[in-house]
């Protein structure tokens, strides 16, 4: 995530290069773009129409040719068998916990960071906002085996600590604020502290919900990202309750010599997808305009 | 830099001290701790640490196989970041009209960007299941070819790659047509006024806007290929068959967690950070001659 605002340069470099009337475009356009659309929408949608309509299936119906393409009668069946043999219920917990602790922890260490890197003046502030920045090319798979060696020293392994603080070590959440806090008119802060208000107030009055669109978007990216990050959890639990649903899954995958029961995993499967995706359709208007129009 | 600023003594060391702190801790040392694990390699017994210097180094660079797993990584990554932007752009380009709904298609687009690797993989192992999957069924009429993933790497490779690419497509068509709306049509019908056709006006005028939106995905699905496939790779192919789809951070796992060779494994992981380093350089250097703001 190098550039927050990419459609903002854009619209400036468009309205420099060309001062122009505006005319009309040809009729044809709008059909051709509804088809392209829909199309595009119907073949995104369709493995995931496949995997409900299995998770419905009996196994009868799994194993048969031609494919059956149509629901059955065996929904409850199956989720009530993929929520009992993985003890979903405990995974979908913890995936949620990491996933909000991930989200909120981040956002509010980026927050405080980047306000101290943009409203103040401080000895080392260089080195600092260095140290910081530099984390933004490494992610945590380039250090896995060090990193879980930290997490063992800490006897952070198999806690909800070691799942999630370990994935705050990134700049991306600074970054975005920092960017977001440079826009803010120099103003702002000379009425605040015109009216008495000390920094924390400024940030806390002024700055936090100006910064709304920021903070949804940042949420719903993290959100996704601790409750889908496969890597970490796999290397830092070894108990299976302290394990994530995607992880949980894997136990549920058919392998060759076993009973070909895909019904039960399309069923965990929808069960593990369904949350973030939630997230996303209901937040999406601050996830675009967070990302989209940071600088407007 | 502003010029209104808050005077404090400790407050901005208080501020920055939780950011540091987690840097500091789950940055910075196992970073270095990498750099220093990677120039020893455990005891037959597993007990104790000896120091080999670049042991482990040689042992990587005289491994085909390692070289194997380069080429692979970066198949897998182009064929995820430039083939699916290329697709996105050149879908976005030909819908770029002023149409109604456009939030609705928004909607439809970018849920699947939700789901986890590893379940899209779940969902994609099925569809191309060679016993009763949708995808070789209905290739069965066309040829007599067997698409069986579990004995051809290619096919393999073909899966991951269309699991990931579902995962991301929709973000990146979004983010184009977003892009095109933002570009006046006064601009284009300039140009057209001038004589220039569509696939000129594409190349002269559209693709040089979309420059910084091109360069914010790239580097976005670049980053996801490299690394979030991991449980995409772990869930469905395990890095097989063969070696046909054993990435550069699987294999960095597997040695590392189930091989338990932890220095070897830290030496992957410094070569890693290297290659992800010079990338990275390469992509600004690139984008400061390139991408117009």
């Amino acid at each position: 995530m190098a550039s927050t605002s990419p459609i903002a340069g854009a619209v400036a470099t468009a309205e420099l290069a060309g001062r122009l009337p505006a005319a009309r475009r040809r009729d044809l356009s709008g059909p051709i773009a509804h088809a392209i659309l829909v199309v595009s929408v119907v073949v995104l949608a369709f493995p995931l129409y496949y995997a409900l309509v299995i998770s419905t299936q009996t196994l009868d119906d799994v194993t048969s040719l031609p494919p059956k393409l149509l629901p059955s009668t065996h929904l409850a069946q199956n989720y009530a068998e993929a929520w009992a043999r993985v003890k979903m219920g405990r995974l979908l917990l913890n995936s949620a916990i990491v996933a909000l602790a991930v989200a909120v922890g981040k956002i509010a260490i980026s927050l405080l960071s980047a306000f101290a890197i943009v409203y103040f003046n401080f000895r080392g502030k260089q080195l600092v906002f260095w140290l910081i920045f530099i984390t933004l090319m490494l992610p945590v798979p380039v250090r896995i085996v060090s990193t879980y060696q930290v997490i063992s020293v800490l006897g952070w392994v198999d806690t909800y600590w070691g799942l999630t603080v370990p994935l705050m070590a990134s700049a991306t959440g600074t970054f975005l604020f920092r960017q977001f806090f440079q826009t803010m008119p120099d103003s702002l802060a000379e009425a605040a502290q015109l009216d008495g208000a000390g920094p924390l107030r400024f940030l806390w009055s002024f700055l936090l919900p100006l910064s709304k669109a920021n903070i949804a978007a940042l949420f719903v990216i993290l959100f996704v990202y601790g409750w889908n990050d496969y890597l970490w959890p796999l290397i830092v639990t070894n108990r299976p309750e302290m394990r994530t649903a995607v992880i949980g899954i894997d136990s549920l995958i058919p392998r060759t010599s076993q009973l070909p029961e895909w019904n039960v995993t399309m069923a965990a499967a929808m069960m593990v997808l369904l949350p973030p995706v939630i997230v996303i359709v209901v937040m999406q208007r601050w996830f675009v305009k967070g990302l989209i129009e940071t600088e407007k | 830099m502003k010029r209104t600023v808050f005077r404090n003594r400790w407050l901005p060391y208080a501020l920055v001290a939780p950011q540091l702190a987690v840097t500091i801790v789950f940055f910075f040392w196992p970073a270095f701790d990498s750099l220093r694990l990677s120039l020893y390699r455990a005891s037959p017994f597993g007990d104790r640490m000896i120091f080999i210097g670049a042991g482990n180094y040689e042992r990587l660079l005289a491994d085909p196989a390692y070289f194997r797993s380069i080429g692979t990584s970066f198949l897998f990554s182009a064929l995820v970041t430039v083939g699916g932007l290329a697709v996105a752009l050149l879908l976005a380009a030909l819908a770029n009209a002023k149409i109604s709904g456009l939030a609705i298609y928004r909607t439809l687009l970018l849920w699947p960007y939700g789901i986890a690797p590893a379940i899209a993989g779940v969902i994609w192992l099925f569809i191309f299941h060679p016993s009763f999957g949708v995808l070789p069924y209905v290739l069965s009429f066309v040829t007599a070819y067997q698409f069986n993933w579990f004995l051809k790497g290619w096919v393999a490779l073909v899966l991951i790659v269309a699991a990931a690419i579902w995962k991301q497509f929709g973000y990146n068509l979004a983010f184009y047509l977003a892009g095109l709306q933002a570009i006046p049509g006064s601009v284009l019908e300039a140009a057209s006024v001038d004589g220039a056709g569509p696939i000129r006006r594409f190349f002269a005028i559209t693709f040089p806007l979309l420059s910084p939106v091109t360069f914010f995905l790239f580097t976005l699905n670049m980053t996801f290929s490299f690394f979030e496939t991991f449980g995409l790779v772990h869930a469905v192919t395990q890095g097989g068959p063969g070696e046909a789809t054993s990435i550069l951070v699987f294999r960095a796992w597997k040695d590392g967690f189930e091989g338990l060779q932890l220095g070897y494994s830290a030496a992957q992981s410094v070569l890693l950070m290297l290659l992800v380093i010079v990338i990275t350089a390469a992509q600004f250097r690139f984008a400061e001659k390139k991408v117009t703001y």
